[in-house]
């Protein structure tokens, strides 16, 4: 059994936030983080590892540094890493990002007793699309949003936590689950593993590696592959105070209903 | 043209991450309680336990004795780290893995190494080191605790003072006489756990800081330890004290820097938004000259640190890097934290902030594992002169 945690480094917004005169975010001169929801899927994946002694293996699509990102990984538990890099990547959208993270992860093997995990969401784009997609394109079936999990021979109960409740649902392996911060509590690197992490097995995925998989094409990957488009993105302006209207007789209706039909809202 | 090597400044991709783990650690678990652990004097047990748990206890111990194999600037940085933010934390992490971990690592046999690493490391007990006695501070041939061989039993009887982890250590490296005839040639070390028949905590100490370090008087009243407890050979104790002393105070000079950075930090936040006469204080030239004192002061304290710690790990002698470093970096605590005080004003003579703390716990770093003049001795020493 192994479990393969998709990851994302991710620009450390707890801090000044950079946007380039274009109205982009200026990755470049901001400190990375790993995702917060991805270490969630780390942790859930690392426990598991503690208590059946599974593998677990860590994906992330990025520039080279990111590797530094799956060594910390490493040292807090993971056992090896893949980093799938390339130019032809950049510029990928949420549906070209899993079209190349499903190709990488099929590359790996997905085998019976296999779990794919992820973050719900990064916190640069928070679009929580790139997990169900990778789902989606391997054909697995999908918990999103999971509390809790727990593992019964080959069938996962999970906790799925939505806006007005929580929804309890099985899935058999193999799935992908993705995770949110109520799961766990993620653990620190630990010493050893820190020392152990340089020797463990590191991958690198290029274009040449996924190019044969028929997920990959000039025409799904990168910006060309990305239906995406920015057109522009900018700070919202500040909303003026709202008014309160008080009374209960006609006159107050007929003063809220006049001013909502001339904002054209009725 | 011959090419030119500069010495390198840069930290290994291990250290660097070894430093943000211990930040990390530091931040989530340790700032919480720091100002608890300082008003209530109480060892902080659940963060040692975590720091077992997380392999700092004992790091530098090889992994084939249950240790993470760490590098001695590892070491430094870890005890740096957690000293910014509580220094009695990092006193207890420095005593565990400097004064207890260090001597038997260096001078076990194979089995007192396979024990007593593995206990200090995989079985969570906590390590200690007892030299002191209330008339052998810094003359240590003054010690009056004897250890009287008894078939096959060292019989010890005597006490020792100001013992960091005193009373919550369960192994303790000791130093006591088997010849008093012959002064530092007489003095033979040994591994002590608490459960030995004879072995006794006595008062615990009250302290001007280091509320959370817990230290003991360690009473022995016809002490059985085994005869192969002897740590190196009989006669040699003294040589092990100070070589261990050596080590030791790095992890000091570490503890020191954190305290002096810690302060550092405090007194920037707090006179970023402390405004007097219509600006933050941060912004009057007299308060920024300050702090490029106390950041030029944490590099060269730094560098010293680093440099002792490197040449430790290099295996040559270390002995006056790592004197300098402590010399340097606890005078450097003490000034930082005095002055940080003062830029808080009546504030920073509350409780209200850590930095009265911190200053309270600064002063130590020149007395313990050898006070600043016994420092400038082993320098001068060193010098040939």
């Amino acid at each position: 059994m192994k479990i393969i945690v998709c990851v994302k480094q991710v620009p450390d917004t707890s801090g000044k936030v950079a946007v380039n005169p274009d109205g982009t975010l200026n990755r470049a001169s901001m400190q990375t983080i790993i995702n917060p929801d991805d270490l969630n899927a780390v942790e859930a994946a690392l426990k598991m590892k503690d208590e059946t002694g599974c593998k677990v293996t860590v994906v992330t699509m990025g520039p080279p540094p990111a590797a530094g990102m799956l060594r910390e990984l490493m040292a807090m538990g993971a056992d090896d890493g893949v980093l799938v890099s390339g130019r032809e990547f950049g510029g990928s959208d949420t549906y070209a990002t899993s079209q190349i993270l499903a190709a990488a992860v099929k590359r790996i093997g997905v085998e019976k007793d296999d779990i794919v995990m992820c973050g719900r969401q990064a916190i640069d784009g928070d679009t929580a699309q790139v997990g169900p997609q990778i789902a989606e394109k391997l054909g697995l079936p999908q918990v999103t949003y999971v509390a809790e999990m727990h593992k019964t021979g080959d069938t996962i109960t999970c906790k799925r936590m939505l806006e007005d409740g929580y929804m309890t649902i099985k899935v058999k392996t193999p799935c992908l689950l993705t995770c949110i911060k109520e799961l766990n509590t993620p653990r620190y690197m630990s010493v050893s593993g820190i020392f152990e992490a340089a020797s463990k097995p590191m991958d690198t995925f290029d274009y040449n590696t996924l190019k044969d998989d028929p997920l990959i094409d000039p025409t799904t990957i990168g910006l060309k592959g990305s239906p995406t488009n920015i057109l522009t993105s900018f700070t919202p302006p500040q909303k003026g105070a709202g008014m309160m209207l008080e009374g209960d007789d006609k006159a107050t209706c007929d003063k809220l209903a006049g001013i909502l039909a001339d904002k054209h809202i009725i | 043209m011959e090419e030119t090597k500069a010495m390198d400044f840069q930290l290994t991709a291990e250290q660097e991450m070894l430093r943000k783990m211990m930040h990390e650690f530091t931040e989530n678990e340790v700032r919480p309680i720091a100002a608890e652990t300082d008003r209530t004097c109480e060892y902080p047990r659940e963060n040692i336990e975590k720091l077992f748990r997380y392999g700092v206890m004992g790091m530098c111990v090889p992994k084939e004795y249950g240790g993470a194999g760490a590098d001695d600037l590892s070491a430094a940085i870890a005890i740096e780290e957690l000293s910014k933010v509580c220094a009695s934390t990092g006193d207890i992490v420095a005593t565990h893995n400097g004064l207890c971990c260090g001597p038997i690592l260096t001078n076990g046999t194979e089995e007192q190494k396979q024990k007593y690493l593995r206990m200090l490391t995989e079985g969570r007990k906590v390590g200690a080191f007892c030299l002191t006695e209330p008339n052998a501070g810094s003359d240590a041939s003054k010690g009056c605790t004897t250890a009287r061989l008894e078939g096959d039993h060292y019989v010890l009887n005597g006490s020792k003072i100001f013992i960091t982890n005193g009373y919550v250590a369960d192994v303790l490296v000791v130093f006591a006489m088997t010849d008093q005839s012959k002064g530092t040639k007489g003095i033979s070390a040994f591994i002590v756990e608490s459960s030995f028949p004879g072995f006794s905590v006595g008062r615990h100490e009250e302290k001007m800081g280091l509320h959370g370090s817990p230290t003991a008087e360690i009473v022995f009243t016809d002490c059985i330890v085994p005869r192969e407890n002897l740590l190196g050979v009989e006669g040699k104790g003294f040589n092990i004290a100070m070589q261990t002393l050596d080590g030791g105070r790095i992890g000091i000079a570490a503890q020191a820097l954190g305290i002096a950075e810690g302060a550092m930090h405090e007194a920037e936040e707090y006179t970023k938004g402390r405004v007097q006469f219509g600006k933050p204080i941060s912004k009057f030239q007299n308060t920024q000259f300050v702090f490029a004192d106390m950041y030029m002061g944490v590099q060269a304290g730094q560098l010293l640190t680093y440099k002792a710690a490197a040449v430790k790990a290099s295996g040559a002698r270390f002995s006056k890097e790592a004197a300098c470093a402590k010399l340097f970096c606890s005078e450097l605590a003490m000034k930082t934290t005095t002055k940080a005080v003062q830029m808080f004003g009546g504030y920073g003579y509350t409780r209200d902030y850590p930095i009265e703390r911190m200053m309270r716990d600064a002063k130590i770093t020149e007395i313990y594992e050898g006070t600043s003049e016994v420092q400038r001795i082993v320098i001068s020493a060193n010098m040939g002169l």
